[in-house]
């Protein structure tokens, strides 16, 4: 038999990317569970559906672009946009509002920049700030009430029904408004106190909201235990938005206070799970940080002075733009240099 | 207890070193054959000092480095030189090269050996002209030649001089082996460096996955001031920048050598060569190798004789050949893969692995980078492999060394992570070599411009002074003329009496001689053109005329004499008209001639 004939290295341990994904999707797992519990089966069946429709789109415009099909199937990077979009879409969001952002996600942010690794923008943020746009209503007032899967939540079937069904009739006492979307819009009218009393809230921060949010946090730690991420943009995001809660939103009768920006909204999910997307993310631990904390800063500045109550996706995108500016500028230094070579090779600041 | 820092980076993959630290060192046989390579050590290639047909003996030079860097070859073992030709040896691109081929006579006799007793009363340089002659060269890898590496710069004064026995490299024993068995011949060769160089500090630094290693080093360095530095286990500790950092906190400067930063590493086995010449005289003709791999039932260390074909070991070693899928010499990590048995080992030749196909698989396919930053995470020199993967396979070399591709040590750390499977140092090494062929290539370049521009410079400087030259010469005539004529005023006004007759052979003359003579002669011509003047002023027209031709005539000489000395395309178009302003001169001259005639006719007819 001939000799295998190979470049080092010989030896190789790497855990493959899809392994990587499979890791990403176990851990939002808590997350998903605390969604089902406190907010019914909508994020369940958008999950399915999504991730679904993701893997659908995916194949077909892999076949399209006549690549290998099960190759990059396998790599369960699809899965993981579905599933991102699923967990963040409103309970109740209609089938084809769904349907969109993974479209555009799957097929726009990603396959038509070139597929894995090519895209500049977090494909599940650009379906999601898309249907954010172009469909507010259905991404404002689907939102499941807190009810507790087993006290009164809409069943199984009923879930199913709805976000399926042709006519979008609201039905009382299914949704309600997100903690966020309520303290933003009355508080400029009421007290922190007043505000408050909505049962939305609940009796710690957000009914419901801080069970998800810390359970995102748990599979977060889990990806960092796991070094598939590195804690540099959660921390970095969490500080930036803590940082300018604490700077300019400490009045709670003026702006929503701390513990609601961390804990009642995306923020978690964001942080853990959406900012560190590697793809469309920043490279050195510095870039990192700076990626991050711009994401935390931009996150407050939308939810306390602009129309949104929530304001991940946005956010992200907007430091997407910036990545390949950051990375030039926070190569870190290498062995045996002085500093490092920032800029662009040929111009000024090396 | 030695202070110890961290280098950033790094991977934790299996040891795979209990296989061949099982059994003990064993001695390999003299082979049949002894295959030697000409160039074992960076620099340049040994030339052959025997003939073929020569009988040697063991330890006896066959090669030498006479101009430029290297180290002499010597004959492992004594018989008779049977060839000096190409052969296989070990290189990653499986090229044959000179090699000296020994056919042992079974006796293995040494040649007479000229052991040192007390090298201190010896003076360094013929310390160090021993070490050179005992052919002895870095034998952790490189194959610099020691000698010279003893000798660093006058203004780097070594203070931390290292023993590397960290043997970072997975599969890899032989430097374990070596400080187990050969202790004291470590500490022995690493005090002859140490005398030599005159550091304020000595350390052996061992990874601590070598207990065995360890306990036999620090016994043998009792009583002397020599540390013994127990680093952790990772991979690459044993790379020279990282042990530096590891052991002094102190980077080496990038492009720059630890002697900038008055450090200075060895290799253990080095350290035993050193030992050996010194105190036996003997010169480096063996070394310490481990065979291991699944493919082979006895993997274990061996002391075999540089040139011993590696087929040879792993016969030794029981070689399954049904099994062997791949045979890397070196580490798994850096070492090559040969495609030939039959290459011989040389002196930095440390490890061969005979790997099933299950214990080095063949790595998947590659797949889209997602930048995930595992890359980064591990690499021990701190880039950015992912920027520079993007940027070699996408031939943007000048980005690609702005983010320093020229510090990656290919220790490969990056590709064993990298969960899309791309053979990241592959990449960096096409990209190195294409930068430098673009390198090469613009040097050449650079240096047949120059070449070029000097030529035009020197053209355009011969062109001005030939031109400069013309100048004078043109000054001189009109000087010339000027004087000539001022002197046939004064003449005229003396009316003295002119040889007209002479002065007119000589014109037909000059006509057909060099311009300087005519020049000469010039004077003398005019003379008489200027006491006819007096007479009759139409003489004077016609005198001035054969003046203005003459002129001309010696103006496309003077051009013509210079056009052939530079070989010019215009010889011809000057020769023609050289031809023509003679007839113009002697038409001119005949007419004044003639009318001189008329003249002096005039009176006797009048």
């Amino acid at each position: 038999m001939a000799l295998v004939q190979q470049s080092s290295p010989h030896a190789h341990n790497a855990r493959p990317t899809s392994r990587v994904m499979l890791w990403v999707i176990i851990a939002t797992l808590p997350g998903l569970l605390a969604q089902t519990l406190f907010f019914g089966w909508g994020n369940l069946i958008n999950v399915i559906w999504c991730v679904a429709l993701a893997l659908a789109c995916e194949a077909g415009f892999l076949k399209l672009r006549g690549k290998p099909i099960t190759f990059f199937l396998k790599d369960n990077t699809a899965a993981v946009t579905g599933l991102l979009l699923g967990l963040s879409l409103p309970q109740f969001a209609p089938w084809w509002v769904s349907a969109v952002a993974v479209i555009s996600a799957i097929v726009v942010a990603k396959q038509l920049y070139g597929g894995l690794g090519s895209n500049p923008f977090n494909p599940a943020m650009v379906g999601y700030a898309l249907v954010l746009i172009s469909f507010p209503v259905a991404m404002t007032t689907n939102w499941a009430e807190a009810a507790g899967l087993f006290v009164g939540a809409p069943g199984f079937g009923e879930t199913l029904a709805r976000i399926f069904s042709a006519s979008q009739t609201a039905v009382d006492g299914w949704t309600m408004a997100t903690p966020l979307d309520e303290y933003k819009h009355k508080i400029a009218s009421h007290t922190s106190a007043e505000v408050l009393q909505h049962p939305t809230f609940g009796e710690t921060v957000a009914r419901g909201w801080e069970w998800v949010s810390l359970a995102f946090l748990a599979g977060g730690l889990l990806l960092i235990w796991l070094k598939i991420i590195t804690w540099h943009i959660p921390v970095a995001v969490l500080g930036g938005l803590a940082a300018m809660s604490l700077a300019f939103g400490t009045n709670a009768d003026q702006y929503a206070p701390l513990q609601l920006h961390l804990l009642a909204g995306g923020t978690m999910l964001g942080a853990f799970f959406i900012a560190t997307d590697p793809v469309s993310a920043a490279t050195s631990h510095q870039g990192k940080l700076i990626y991050g904390a711009s994401i935390g800063v931009l996150i407050y500045l939308i939810r306390a002075w602009g129309n949104y109550p929530d304001a991940v996706a946005f956010s992200v995108l907007l430091m997407n733009f910036a990545v390949p500016f950051i990375d030039y500028y926070t190569p870190p230094r290498t062995y045996g240099h002085h500093k490092a070579r920032r800029g662009v090779p040929g111009r000024s600041g090396g | 207890m030695t202070q110890l820092w961290d280098f950033s980076g790094g991977i934790h993959p299996p040891q795979n070193k209990q296989q061949s630290t099982r059994r003990p060192l064993r001695q390999a046989p003299v082979p049949e054959l002894v295959v030697l390579p000409l160039q074992q050590h960076i620099g340049e290639p040994a030339e052959v000092i025997v003939n073929v047909g020569d009988h040697v003996l063991k330890g006896q030079k066959v090669a030498d480095v006479t101009t430029g860097m290297g180290v002499p070859v010597h004959a492992s073992t004594s018989g008779t030189i049977e060839a000096v030709e190409q052969r296989p040896v070990p290189h990653p691109s499986g090229m044959a090269d000179w090699c000296v081929v020994l056919k042992p006579d079974g006796e293995d006799q040494w040649c007479s050996l000229e052991p040192v007793s007390n090298y201190k009363q010896m003076e360094r340089e013929q310390v160090l002209q021993l070490i050179r002659e005992a052919g002895i060269s870095g034998m952790g890898g490189a194959g610099f030649p020691t000698d010279i590496k003893l000798r660093p710069p006058r203004d780097r004064k070594v203070e931390t001089l290292i023993v590397n026995g960290a043997e970072c490299e997975p599969y890899i024993t032989a430097d374990d082996i070596t400080m187990r068995e050969q202790a004291d011949s470590v500490v022995a060769g690493l005090q002859v460096m140490a005398w030599i160089l005159r550091p304020a500090r000595c350390v052996i630094g061992i990874e601590d996955n070598k207990p065995e290693a360890i306990t036999a080093m620090r016994a043998a360095v009792e009583g002397t001031q020599i540390e013994i530095a127990v680093v952790p286990t990772k991979y690459p500790s044993g790379g020279e920048k990282q042990l530096v950092e590891i052991l002094t906190g102190l980077e080496i400067p990038s492009g720059g050598i630890p002697a900038d930063i008055g450090v200075m590493c060895q290799n253990v086995g080095t350290a035993v060569a050193v030992s050996r010449a010194v105190f036996e005289g003997k010169p480096l003709i063996s070394r310490i190798i481990t065979i291991t791999g699944e493919a082979v039932r006895e993997p274990g260390n061996f002391e075999a004789l540089i040139g011993t074909p590696i087929t040879n070991l792993l016969e030794l070693s029981g070689l399954d050949v049904d099994k062997l899928n791949r045979l890397v010499l070196g580490g798994p990590m850096m070492g090559y893969t040969l495609t030939d048995h039959s290459v011989p080992i040389a002196k930095t030749s440390n490890c061969v692995i005979a790997a099933t196909a299950s214990e080095l698989p063949a790595p998947p396919p590659e797949q889209p980078c997602i930048r995930c930053g595992q890359c980064a995470e591990v690499c021990p020199m701190e880039l950015l492999p992912q920027q520079l993967f993007w940027y070699s396979k996408s031939a943007e070399f000048e980005k690609a060394e702005h983010l320093n591709l020229f510090d990656c040590i290919e220790c490969g750390a990056c590709s064993y992570v990298c969960p899309s499977s791309i053979p990241l140092v592959q990449y960096y090494r096409f990209a190195k070599g294409e930068i430098r062929q673009q390198n090469a290539e613009q040097l050449k370049a650079d240096r047949a411009r120059e070449r070029f521009e000097a030529r035009q410079a020197r053209l355009e400087r011969e062109q001005q002074e030939k031109e400069q030259r013309r100048q004078e010469r043109a000054r001189a005539a009109a000087e010339a003329q000027e004087k000539k004529k001022a002197e046939a005023e004064k003449a005229a006004a003396k009316g003295e009496a002119v040889d007209e007759r002479s002065a007119k052979s000589a014109l037909v003359e000059q006509a057909l001689e060099r311009k300087k003579a005519k020049t000469a002669r010039a004077p003398e011509n005019a003379e008489p053109n200027n006491s006819d003047k007096v007479e009759k002023p139409d003489i004077e027209t016609l005198e001035k005329q054969l003046m203005q031709a003459e002129s001309k005539l010696n103006t496309m000489q003077g051009m013509l004499e210079e056009a052939r000395a530079q070989e010019a395309d215009n010889v011809e178009k000057l020769e023609r008209a050289v031809a023509k302003n003679h007839d113009r001169v002697k038409r001119a001259k005949d007419t004044l001639d003639k009318a001189r005639e008329h003249l002096s006719n005039e009176p006797t007819a009048g």
